[in-house]
Order: structure tokens, then sequence, then C-alpha cells
């Protein structure tokens, strides 16, 4: 019974990446700054977790800090704007702050060629390991996602694996709560060399709005080196599935660069 | 300070711990336990749920006591919220029958969060050397699950002692992904507070944001518009179909149904993209405000409507389809039975409770928002106490949810889009408390404000409290039932440990 009713809906699986997907990219999965070079010297109180900074330069927004509240798109609908895409995901955490001119091209192609030789024999099969470190459940309901047949990554050679022995990328969500750096650790010794690493939500980037508390680190890019950020509160399966072909150098040319 | 003092102290707990357990054999249900540091010393706060609301229950420890009469050995269903209160404020329940770490393990002498004194410490290590480690019996030895577990779940560390095969003895160790929430809200406003109530449970967003905003409005004693009410009950019941789904999906995984998992899965992401195109969030985040809702839904009714009955028309065959199937259901027939009285005592809620013979729901008995104006007829309880009767439970309030949103849907069309959707809600001092049912059950928030900023703020989810009763479920299962059974209690972890 249940293999007909398999068929009942046809095939529902994206194209993505392969083809665009209109879910995709119309997703508001980010804020914008619309007009940085705007002069709104108290804007930064508007945003509950600091993400926007704003000086004589002109206004700047970091989406590893941005928890998609929309309270500055409410204020200041002329600089702050809703932007659509999910392809949000970066490999250098300086990337993520919008408005800003771009940083100098030298650290982040090093950046970029380090993890190229990293995962060059990991593009076509890659094995993911999930690990929570003090997330809101949330992330990982997105994560999961990912293997409904909607996203269907097995696809794409993007395989789950229950245990650290086999896996090539770790993908860790929540704030870096104190009890899980032990866990965080030995999960991490357990996982065979190269190891990329992906950080999971506003919270993994920077503590989001759970931040500062005295029982997590602020995000757990204190616990560990990371590789890909992926902003979002959380981020939607398509920002991690970008996130992961961000890590194994396969986004389709001229979609890398969002912002 | 006389030790005569102190005796009169500690009589006055004693009886107080005699008229809580009179109330509740009674009828009355223990909904919560908290405490809050105070200029006179830790108040404790029991809160129960009569038939019509929740009322709270005040005691003081004057300053410098450091133990008070257990409620455990009269009311069970304390253990967890006593071990809790020790963790966070150092404070022994004198008499509790295993006071062992819960939520913070911290040797005697360290520092503790104390919720409701002003400022908060720098860092605290959880110390899990202080846990107990010693199992004793013949032939038992301990199988360790987590805190990494296997798939993508969260964090928690189930400790399974066994002679091989059955479950005597389980231990849940819920610490690893404390958050601190309860200090991360002191000082915040109503606004930045709504926002974290969505971060406390995450899957669950809309009923915490829910909770929160009602104790805000109890304080303020304002009632939302009549849209707004619509539109929160709306949210919320697309919430509760996403996380049946879930439920159904993770059941249908374990039993190793690839083709129910795949279709579930498909159900539940067409919901949260429901949910996305109405809001912006797929988990309906920022829909709540304190005084009502942001937005009228960004979709229009009849759009809502067609896709509800596409969605209901792909999910009821499919749940038929599984409840069904033989191989499936013989795998949760009898599986983690949990007996009605057990479940009275300890209070089960949401459809765990459900499943038990509990009729308790919020949305009937504490009504909210839309839910005493819409005709609705809520589920059944059902009796026979096990899995089955937890995921039947969750598929007959799939149905319940598409008869309310169904209605809700057509009001919507008829209301005057000018009609106001907040209104506004001052930041007045006092305690309110509110409470919402959320598809794990009720989620309950007792919030302090002075001079317009959060003192104290109480999440207390219906995981934390269903979780403690999880463990008196394994009566004569296996191994192999172990993640039938997790998966029908359907909790999360994120809003245990806070």
């Amino acid at each position: 019974m249940w293999v007909l009713r398999g068929l009942r809906n046809g095939v529902v699986t994206t194209r993505y990446p392969r083809r665009p997907d209109a879910y995709e990219s119309s997703f508001p999965a980010a804020v914008g700054v619309v007009d940085p070079a705007a002069r709104l010297p108290g804007v930064a109180g508007v945003c509950p977790t600091g993400a926007i900074e704003a000086d004589e330069g002109g206004v700047r927004l970091d989406r590893g800090r941005c928890i998609l509240c929309g309270s500055c798109v409410r204020a200041h609908p002329e600089v702050f704007s809703w932007a659509a895409g999910s392809e949000t995901a970066a490999t250098d955490q300086a990337t993520l702050v919008v408005g800003d001119e771009p940083e100098d091209d030298d650290a982040l192609s090093a950046l970029r060629a380090d993890l190229a030789r990293r995962v060059r024999r990991l593009r076509r099969s890659v094995h993911v390991r999930h690990l929570d470190a003090g997330s809101d459940g949330s992330d990982e309901w997105e994560i999961q996602a990912l293997l409904n047949p909607v996203y269907d990554v097995h696809r794409l050679g993007i395989f789950f694996t229950a245990s650290p022995r086999h896996a090539d990328i770790l993908m860790i969500t929540g704030a870096g709560a104190r009890g899980m750096i032990a866990p965080i650790a030995r999960t991490l010794e357990a996982m065979p060399r190269p190891v990329v690493t992906i950080a999971v939500g506003a919270d993994a980037i920077s503590g989001g709005l759970v931040s500062p508390s005295y029982a997590t680190s602020g995000g757990v890019g204190a616990l560990l080196p990371i590789d890909v950020w992926v902003p979002g509160s959380p981020p939607t399966p398509f920002t991690l599935l970008h996130a992961i072909l961000l890590a194994l150098g396969r986004v389709p040319a001229g979609r890398e660069v969002t912002a | 300070m006389s030790n005569e003092v102190l005796d009169t102290q500690m009589d006055d707990d004693t009886v107080l711990v005699d008229r809580l357990a009179d109330r509740l054999d009674a009828g009355d249900r223990f909904a919560s336990l908290m405490g809050t540091d105070t200029d006179e010393g830790l108040r404790l706060t029991a809160l129960l749920a009569t038939p019509d609301t929740i009322e709270p229950f005040d005691w003081v420890l004057p300053p410098g006591t450091t133990s008070y009469p257990s409620l455990t050995p009269r009311i069970p269903a304390a253990f967890w919220y006593e071990r809790d209160l020790h963790d966070l404020f150092g404070v022994t329940a004198a008499g509790h029958p295993r006071l062992d770490p819960l939520t913070l393990p911290l040797s005697d002498d360290s520092e503790r969060p104390v919720p409701g004194r002003p400022g908060a410490p720098w860092s605290i290590q959880p110390d899990e050397h202080i846990l107990p480690r010693l199992v004793v019996g013949t032939g038992l030895f301990t199988i360790p699950h987590g805190p990494v577990r296997s798939g993508v779940s969260e964090s928690v560390e189930f400790l399974v002692e066994t002679p091989g095969e059955d479950i005597p003895e389980l231990r849940v160790r819920v610490y690893a992904k404390h958050r601190g929430i309860e200090k991360r809200f002191e000082g915040m406003d109503a606004a930045t507070g709504v926002l974290l109530a969505e971060r406390v449970e995450g899957i669950a967003s809309v009923a915490h944001a829910l909770a929160f905003a009602h104790a805000v409005e109890a304080l303020g004693g304002v009632r939302p518009p009549r849209p707004a009410r619509l539109i929160r009950t709306l949210h919320a019941e697309l919430e509760r179909i996403a996380n049946h789904l879930d439920v159904a999906m993770r059941l249908a995984d374990a039993a190793g149904l690839a083709v129910a998992t795949a279709r579930f899965g498909a159900h539940k992401e067409r919901v949260l993209r429901l949910v996305g195109r109405l809001c912006g969030s797929r988990f309906g985040r920022g829909v709540v405000v304190p005084g009502g809702v942001r937005a009228l839904p960004a979709l229009r009714p009849d759009r809502i409507r067609a896709e509800m009955s596409a969605l209901a028309s792909g999910i009821m065959p499919d749940a038929q389809l599984l409840m069904n199937t033989s191989s499936f259901i013989d795998r949760l027939r009898h599986t983690g039975v949990l007996d009605t009285d057990l479940a009275i005592d300890h209070g089960a809620l949401g459809p765990v409770g459900r499943a038990s013979g509990l009729a308790d729901d919020d949305r009937i008995r504490r009504p909210y928002d839309a839910y005493d104006e819409l005709v609705w007829r809520p589920a059944t309880p059902w009796v026979s106490c096990d899995a089955r009767a937890r995921l039947q439970i969750r598929f007959d309030e799939i149905d319940d949810a598409c008869t309310l949103i169904d209605q809700i849907v057509t009001e919507l069309s008829t209301m005057d889009p000018a009609t106001p959707l907040c209104r506004s809600v001052g930041f007045a001092d006092g305690r309110g408390i509110g409470w919402a049912e959320a598809p794990q059950g009720e989620v309950l928030y007792v919030l302090e404000v002075s001079d317009g900023r959060i003192r104290r703020c109480r999440p207390r989810s219906a995981s934390f409290h269903n979780l403690a009763v999880f463990s008196h479920t394994f009566n004569g299962d296996v191994l192999t039932d172990f993640a039938f059974i997790e998966a029908s209690f359907g909790l999360s972890m994120a809003g245990v440990a806070l």
C-alpha cells in the first residue's frame, strides 16, 4: 500500500542547485541595508541583539547577530529592508556584515583556498554529523528537513551519519552551552581529518538573543574553528543546503556572492 | 536568631504542604514550582491548575534559610521541580527522595544563578563530576545515549540501566543544553521578552509567545481585539499540526517505514511553508506581540482555505493508512504505557495526558484568544495509555485544528481590514500569569515586572513537566522500544533545561 502511496504526488523534489527554485529565491531569509550611507546615530538601539552599527561612515548590519525580528525594517524602512533569497551562508564571518565595503580579497581567497584543499576529496560524497550545542530546537527541524523528499539531499551525495567517526562535516547549532563544551571536544576528536565545520544559525554565530548568559559561550566560534557561517533564526533548509554546497565548493559559478 | 524561629517557619511550611496536597486530592493539578530571590528571602511559588484558572501559592523562606520541607513525598509531581530549585538557588528540599542535580550540576560551594536577584553571574560551568554514577543490581549495566545522539536531534543524555534487554531504570540528564534563559529575561522590556520567549522552545514558538503575551495582558488588564485573537489561534493551530506531523514522521522513521516517513516529512514541510507565507517566518515568529498581533496574514483567506484543504486531503488518508499498517501498530500497541492513575498523580500534560484518559486542555478549561468563540468539540481522550494512543490523539487534534482554521478563515474573510490588530498594553508593575496549550501541552509563564522591566520570568514548558514522567513508562518494554516511546512523547529538550 505504501508503495502506491509513495507514487501519488509524483516528483516533489526541488531541482536546486542545478535549476533555480522559486521558494529559495523568494524567501525573506535576511535583512539588507538599502541605504548604507544613511546617517542614523541612534539606530543601533532599535536592534535587540546589537546587530546594527551606525556612525559617520554609515549603517552596517551584522547578519551573524540578526535574529530576523524585523524591528529595524519597521522603524526605518528607508534604510533596512527584507532581502529575498536563501543563499546567505558565508565562509568568512566578516562578510556577514552587510552595508560595509568589501574586505580585502586576499585574506578571503586564502580562506577559501584552505577550505578547497580540505574538501577536495569530499566533493561528490560527503557525510554530515549534526551537533546541538544549546539550540532552541528549531534549527534541528530545518536540518532534518533536508532529508525530506522536497530537499532530498541524498540526490546530491550528501548523507547524515549517526556517528562522528564517519563524518566529514560537522554542523553545529546553538549558542555554545557550557554543558556541551566537553561533548563538542570529544565529537571533534572522534572525527576523521579533514574536518569541515558549519555554524548553523545566529545563536551559533554570535549567541543571538540567548547570549550574553552565564551558561553559553556567545556562539560556537569560541569553541572550535568554523569554516562556514549560516545566518538565520533558524536558517531555512535552502540556506543550509547552500552552506553545505558552499563548504564543498559546489555552488554554481556566478551565484556565490550574495550580500 | 534562635532555633525556635526556624522551627516555627518549618511548621508553617509543613502546613502549607498539607494544604496543597488537600487541594490536589480535591481535583486540582500540580502545575509548577518556582523560586524568586527577593529582599525578604527566597519566595517559593507553587502553581495549581484549578478547573478554570492557574492559582499561585507563595511562601517565603527567610534570608539564611537553606532548606524547607520537601513537597515531593506528598506531591510526587514536584520531584523534578525541587531538583531544579536546588540547582538554581542552592536551597535543599528536606526529605526529598533523590535530590540529584538536574538542570545545572554544581558543587555545594559554587556560585548559582539565583533568578530574581539583580545582576547575573558572568560564567557558570556545569560540573559533571558531581553527578552520581553508581549502578546497583545484579548483572545491571548502563548504556549511555547521548548527549550527542544518533541522527539529527537535540542534546540530552539518557542513561539506560539494563540487565540486557528490559529497562528497569532510566535516568535523564538534561543539563547539557542549559542556556540560562531565566536570568536572560531579567531586565528586558515586553517587546524583547516576547522574542526571547519564542526561542525558549523553538518548535513551539507561537505557544510560548502567547503564554508570555497573556501574562503581560493579564498584568495590563487588556484583551486583544477580535481579529488578533483569531490570527493568534490560526498560528497556534498550524504550529500544532506541524508538531504532530513531526511526531508521526519520527515514529514512522523508528519503524523503518521509508515512504510514510517521507510523506509525513513532506506534509510538514508544506505546513511550514504555509506559515512562512503567512508571516515571513516558518515558525510563526514575530506574529504575536503583547496586546495583539503584528499584521494580517499575508495570504488572502480563500488562498489559506485552498491550501488547508489540500493539506488535509493529503494528511488524513496517510494517517489512516499508518494507523492500519499492522507492522507499525504492533510496535506501538502496549508500548510505553502511562497508567491513568500515574498520569493523574503527575498531572501529565498535553497529548501525553490525553492519551491516558486526562481531559485537561487549556484551550477548553482555561480558554484564551478565540478558542471559546469558535465552535469545536475537542477530541475525546484515549484510555489505552500507550504510544499508539498518543499518536492517535495527535491525529485527532490535527482534525480539530483543521476545523478551527476553517472557521477562522471564514471569519477573517468577512473582517473589515481596517480593524485594529493590537491594543496598547502598558508594562504595569506586578505579577502576571499566562498560559497556552502548546502542541506538547500546557506552557506556563510567570512574569514579574518592576519599573517597566522584567524582574523575573519563569517559563515552564510541557516538555519539562512530561519528561519527568517519561522514565516511568518502560514497564516491560525493551531497548528497541525506546525510540518509539521517546518519539511518542514529542518533547523538545530546549524547553527542559532552559
